[in-house]
């Protein structure tokens, strides 16, 4: 009936099994070498602090300043982390707290299709809403002038993209709170709401600041939808109103002419090369809050 | 509880149920602003047909080439991703069920692969494409998904996989079952659902995301016919025609990302009811 005994049967099981593993362990080295080694083009000429501290960028000339990039990825991240951090929190808090059950059976479908929401449609959705809205009504209204396309734009499509990711690590973190401690908080005479503040929250810290850190990561690497609000303008932004450019939408605009002029399309590996350093570093750091949370 | 305390639990309480319906509220105009400017735009002759010459100036045709495109992407990286994780998550979880320290670190390394951006494995995936003299290609693109989805799949199989009973295990130990069998006949079918569950959830991510695709795919306006040939996708076709200056060229994308909204809501419905259907063949404990 079968081709193998069941001895032979495991082995081939077992082997396929190890270099499946062996493939997916070593994906986060290959990664960085690979990129590495298509970078070191550029940062044989040049040094790394030039390149991240540089503002010029002319790759015709040879000039590579990533600065104004690193700034716009900066700028973007942390206002939608500024609109996304207290969403989630608070909808967390609500949705675990104070309301039924039958509730979060609501959330849960609602925040899966908010993530499953491609990255295309997103920018689309910002060029078709919140883009108008910027230039027609925020910014004559806070007395800017204003394209919409702005890295307030980008923020705000990032922040709402983020959200499922971020409310569903942090209902999981509320969730997993020992119910004593609630229960021994409210017998002490606490109010709900001092409960939450006193002694939730101050649990919780770890968890939530691992879940920021997760959602900062994710927002940092965003490509397409930021590519299609945020403008592209190579120059360091003035204020929320203005355009700006962000590394991953640097390489996804240029790949197709990287092959014309030399060393451009190391520079675009070194963005990516970037890009996954900073990931890397976000999720190892929030890594250690996370089991620092669960140890307690 | 004095007056200002009384005022504290008002005010937040009010912020957090603002901020719940606030989401409900994006989500319910992302979802309308899709439906009403996509539905207008929508016809068969869209759906059925390749762009035809000058559709990128409003001319007819319509972007089957980049719907197939997708379909073929997304299901070849998620049977690829498919072959490489499901050993995987069972090796975490039949082989090294001993040995939590080395599981931890495993499962570390996962998430970590899984917070990189996907336009890091489009650049990957480029400078592959350089180092073996590949075109952009169905093959290239297939292999960069696949990169890209392996840890979200391996991780969703792995959350499932752990929920299975001990017992179960040493039921199947005790007659005599040796591990891989324990692996490949008893957690599969025990986890089916779950199983299903993670391939369509990476499916829909692998379908949906542009930035991988970017390099790789490359773009076509002719059907894929083989492996080595590149190949249209939705997200890039909905990002091509909105960069037109050309009004039905926009209203096209707007109509492209409609279809491929559905298609990923499709989807995850579809796993949603499977995951219900195949409860039958689970052992209740």
């Amino acid at each position: 009936m079968y081709l193998l005994n069941r001895k032979q049967r495991h082995a081939v099981n077992y082997t396929w099994m190890i270099i499946s593993l062996l493939l997916v362990a070593f994906l986060p080295f290959l990664l960085f070498l690979g990129l590495y080694i298509k970078s070191v083009l550029l940062l044989d000429d040049y040094s790394l602090v030039d390149l991240i501290f540089s503002r010029t960028w002319k790759p015709s000339s040879g000039q590579f300043g990533f600065y104004p990039f690193i700034v716009g990825s900066v700028w973007v991240t942390l206002v939608a982390m500024l609109i996304t951090a207290p969403v989630c929190l608070l909808t967390a808090i609500y949705v675990t707290q104070y309301t039924r059950k039958y509730f979060l059976r609501i959330m849960h479908p609602a925040i899966d299709i908010l993530a499953g929401i491609p990255s295309v449609v997103y920018g689309l959705w910002g060029i078709l809403v919140i883009v108008p809205f910027i230039s027609q009504y925020l910014g004559p209204w806070m007395g800017v002038k204003t394209m919409g396309y702005s890295i307030l734009a980008a923020s705000f499509v990032l922040s709402i993209m983020i959200i499922p990711f971020v409310l569903n690590i942090l209902i999981e973190i509320f969730r997993s709170i020992p119910m004593e401690l609630k229960e021994a908080a409210l017998s002490l005479g606490a109010t709900q709401w001092q409960t939450i503040k006193h002694v939730l929250i101050k649990k919780a810290l770890p968890g939530i600041i691992a879940a920021f850190g997760f959602g900062l990561a994710r927002a940092f690497g965003e490509t397409m939808a930021v590519l299609m609000v945020v403008g592209n303008v190579v120059r360091l932004p003035k204020s929320v109103f203005d355009p700006g450019y962000t590394l991953p939408a640097l390489i996804a605009n240029n790949y197709g002419e990287m092959m014309s002029i030399p060393k451009y399309d190391s520079a675009l590996m070194f963005a990516a090369l970037l890009l996954l350093a900073v990931s890397l570093f976000f999720n190892l750091v929030m890594h250690f809050f996370i089991v620092r949370y669960n140890k307690f | 509880m004095t007056r200002g305390q009384k005022i504290e639990e008002k005010v937040f309480k009010s912020l957090m149920i603002f901020a719940t319906y606030f989401i409900l509220a994006i989500l319910a105009i992302i979802i309308y602003s899709i439906f009403e400017k996509g539905i207008k735009s929508v016809s068969w002759e869209m759906l059925t047909q390749i762009p035809k010459g000058g559709y990128y100036y409003g001319k007819g045709g319509g972007i089957l080439n980049a719907i197939l495109g997708s379909l073929a992407l997304a299901t070849g990286a998620s049977v690829l991703a498919f072959v490489i994780g499901l050993p995987v998550a069972l090796y975490l979880n039949v082989f090294l069920i001993r040995h939590k320290k080395v599981i931890d670190v495993i499962r570390f390394l996962l998430d970590l692969v899984w917070g990189i951006p996907s336009i890091v494995y489009g650049a990957f995936g480029f400078s592959l494409m350089i180092f073996f003299g590949l075109q952009t290609s169905l093959l290239a693109g297939i292999l960069t998904v696949t990169l890209f989805i392996l840890p979200i799949m391996i991780r969703s199989m792995d959350e499932i996989l752990r929920t299975v009973p001990v017992g179960l295990q040493e039921a199947a130990y005790s007659l005599g079952s040796n591990k891989s069998e324990i692996a490949f006949k008893i957690f599969t079918r025990q986890s089916f659902s779950g199983i299903i569950t993670a391939v369509l959830l990476s499916f829909g991510r692998g379908i949906g995301d542009a930035a991988a695709v970017l390099f790789t795919a490359g773009y076509t306006d002719h059907l894929p016919n083989g492996l080595l040939e590149p190949v249209a996708t939705l997200p890039l076709s909905i990002f091509f025609q909105l960069s037109s200056p050309v009004p039905e060229v926009q209203n096209r994308a707007y109509a492209s990302a409609l279809v491929l909204t559905l298609i990923i809501l499709i989807v995850s419905l579809f796993s949603r009811g499977l995951g219900k259907r195949y409860h039958k063949t689970k052992i209740n404990f």
